[in-house]
């Protein structure tokens, strides 16, 4: 696959304050669907900006086909954005914003005819031509921003969270419409968000990101079966994530139990993070149990029960199909595959006990990182 | 219970309505009836008998005016004074045009201290009374006057400005700049910085951004700033009596003179051109740039 974008070594930081990133290494290709996720101030956005040419760094690389673009300003460069709150000419109706960057680049009319109808009727928005852009939905809004940043053909495409301010059911029905856009166009695609469900169904790479730094670089999959550490295993779904050695190649023992497992090559009784997945855990009676731990709560959530349980002390998050009841003692069994070995981070012992979770407290904090993101 | 919300939405109508009283009075007494009686007494004489005798001495009176080259000449008194004053203010309002768009722009995107900084600038001279800011202006101005010291300590040679037209169009720019600076300076402070973004993403240079994104969502703060300048230094009057000599007879001194003259009805019937040609103005400004906004490019 070809680079079409390569990020070097790059630092940057406003006004002398803390550096927002710091020394990432980035390669970009051709034809890619990639997603830079992350918590808010993770410096996500700010990567997207010096790629689209509204910030250069003040050290390292940004190419671009094998050019050094560092100071290229935006007008020049074959890179078009879709912005967060979609930023369209309101003095303009849905033809004229979609004709924009063709008027710039003074094309004959029929052509841009012809290419603005072509734009609209990718993004299903035929027929609204005339209507201004402050009376559509939101949804509809977002057609149009994507749709006039597509329509100068530019090689890359960037996404802030362009998904952030839909509801839930349209916001699903564009991570479609989005990836099969980006399979009818070929554009590379460079996606921000801070949702991890939206990172992991739409992207063929998946680029976490927190305080400026890149964790992990890998597809969906490995990110969520092979996290590096503890921050991305807690960040990328919900992880049980407890303090462990290894005994030898295959072996750990956590929980005051020793447990076969898939991960080899640390260590002679290295401490370790281990990571279970919370539908990797099996329920089964008290008897059969490796561990076991006394039901604290249960949460309906639809397809599966999201129980919480007091295994010695650690409270572990299971989803589990059967329903089980508060204060039921239950036996815990884990299969060799559903255990995960992590090396020891800065990040361990900050992630991965239940013992304080609500799924309303994660809501609340969720809402103020954005705030302060705005 | 039907029947008592509507009692309470009957009873928050009437809140609202009496709420508005007050304001509703006041516009009525200061705004509505001042007209009322501008309009009656142009349509009426001196006994109040309704005649449209003020309104074409308007258009009609003559008196012989000197020509540039010094020989006189009969002309319509009141057009030739009307076109004078609506040439003056036009040329005042498109110099405080130009000198305050880049102006509104620049504090717009600047640090909020320096924003602060430069409104203060702004708005202290509308602090001090308007004869002592045109007083102040004849001091610069005249030919012994500190403009003429200064070009002269310099060795430049000195300027005849005072009593030229050019002095009235200084003295109107003065004192009317404010007015063009602050709609033009809030719009472009309200302006979502992400649009100029997405132009240059776009593909626009900055000419590009300004021509096609920053003027056209200005238009708004163009048309009030046009508006709050043209309409005061049309019927402006003082401003030409001082900095002008009084040979720059404005329609604004024009009123004046008949009024002092007690010539109530002729200065009504004045008056009451000067504000239908005005809203006439206004009215085709603002279709032109509705139409603007709606059609695009």
């Amino acid at each position: 696959m070809k680079k079409i974008i390569e990020l070097k070594n790059i630092t940057k930081s406003f006004d002398g304050e803390q550096p927002v990133l710091k020394n990432i290494n980035l390669d970009i290709y051709d034809n890619e669907f990639l997603t830079l996720l992350g918590p808010s101030g993770c410096g996500k956005t700010t990567l997207l900006r010096l790629i689209g040419g509204f910030e250069a760094p003040n050290e390292g690389d940004v190419i671009f086909l094998g050019e050094r673009i560092n100071n290229m300003p935006p007008h020049k460069r074959n890179v078009n954005t879709v912005f967060q709150k979609y930023a369209l000419f309101p003095h303009l109706n849905v033809f004229e914003n979609v004709a924009f960057p063709l008027r710039e680049k003074k094309l004959p009319k029929d052509e841009i005819e012809t290419r603005v109808r072509e734009m609209l009727s990718l993004v299903a928005l035929n027929g609204f031509e005339k209507r201004s852009v402050t009376r559509l939905s939101g949804g509809q809004q977002q057609r149009v921003a994507i749709a006039r940043a597509l329509v100068a053909h530019p090689r890359v495409l960037l996404l802030d969270e362009p998904l952030g301010a839909l509801d839930l059911k349209l916001r699903k029905d564009m991570q479609v419409e989005l990836k099969k856009i980006q399979k009818q166009t070929g554009i590379t695609f460079i996606f921000v968000t801070h949702d991890q469900e939206e990172a992991l169904s739409m992207s063929d790479t998946v680029v976490v990101m927190s305080e400026g730094k890149i964790h992990q670089i890998g597809t969906p999959v490995d990110i969520y079966n092979e996290p590096v550490n503890a921050f991305v295993a807690d960040f990328i779904g919900e992880s049980n994530i407890l303090d462990g050695v290894m005994l030898s190649d295959y072996k750990v023992r956590f929980s005051g139990q020793v447990f076969e497992c898939l991960d080899k090559g640390f260590g002679k009784n290295e401490p370790v993070d281990v990571v279970v997945r919370p539908e990797d855990v099996d329920i089964v009676p008290l008897e059969q149990g490796q561990l076991t731990g006394v039901v604290t709560s249960v949460t309906f959530m639809g397809v599966h029960y999201e129980i919480i349980v007091d295994v010695s002390g650690f409270k572990w998050m299971i989803q589990t199909t059967d329903f089980v009841d508060v204060d039921e003692t239950i036996g815990i069994q884990l299969e060799p595959d559903a255990i995960h070995i992590m090396k020891k981070s800065e990040y361990s012992d900050l992630y991965g006990d239940y013992s304080s979770f609500s799924n309303e407290l994660d809501e609340l904090s969720d809402a103020e990182a954005e705030e302060d993101e705005a | 219970m039907k029947n008592n919300l509507t009692r309470e939405e009957k009873r928050i109508a009437w809140a609202d309505h009496a709420a508005l009283g007050p304001y509703s009075l006041w516009a009525l007494l200061f705004i509505l009836v001042p007209l009322v009686f501008v309009a009656y007494y142009a349509f009426t004489d001196n006994s109040f008998n309704f005649t449209l005798e003020n309104i074409q001495r308007f258009f009609t009176a003559t008196s012989s005016m000197a020509q540039d080259d010094g020989s006189m000449r009969e002309v319509r008194t009141y057009l030739v004074i009307f076109w004078r004053s609506l040439k003056l203010a036009i040329i005042s309002t498109i110099i405080c045009l130009v000198l305050a768009y880049p102006l509104a722009y620049i504090m717009a995107r600047a640090e909020a201290k320096v924003q602060k900084t430069f409104m203060t600038i702004i708005m202290i001279p509308m602090w001090m009374n308007f004869l002592i800011r045109t007083y102040a202006w004849m001091t610069i101005l005249q030919d012994t006057g500190i403009l003429n010291n200064f070009l002269t300590a310099l060795h430049l040679p000195a300027v005849h400005i005072i009593g030229t037209e050019a002095a009235v169009v200084i003295g109107m720019v003065y004192d009317y700049f404010p007015y063009m600076v602050l709609p033009l300076y809030s719009i472009m402070a309200k302006m979502d910085i992400k649009l100029i973004e997405a132009a240059r993403d776009l593909g626009c240079s900055n000419a590009g951004v300004l021509r096609r994104v920053i003027w056209p969502l200005s238009l708004p703060g163009v048309i009030n700033g046009i508006t709050m300048v043209l309409i005061p230094s049309i019927s402006t009057f003082y401003i030409s009596q001082k900095l002008g000599d009084g040979k720059f007879f404005l329609i604004g001194d024009a009123i004046e003179g008949q009024y002092v003259a007690n010539n109530l009805h002729f200065a009504a019937a004045m008056a009451f051109i000067l504000m239908v040609v005005l809203l006439v103005c206004m009215g085709l400004m603002r279709v032109l740039t509705n139409r603007h906004m709606e059609g695009g490019v």
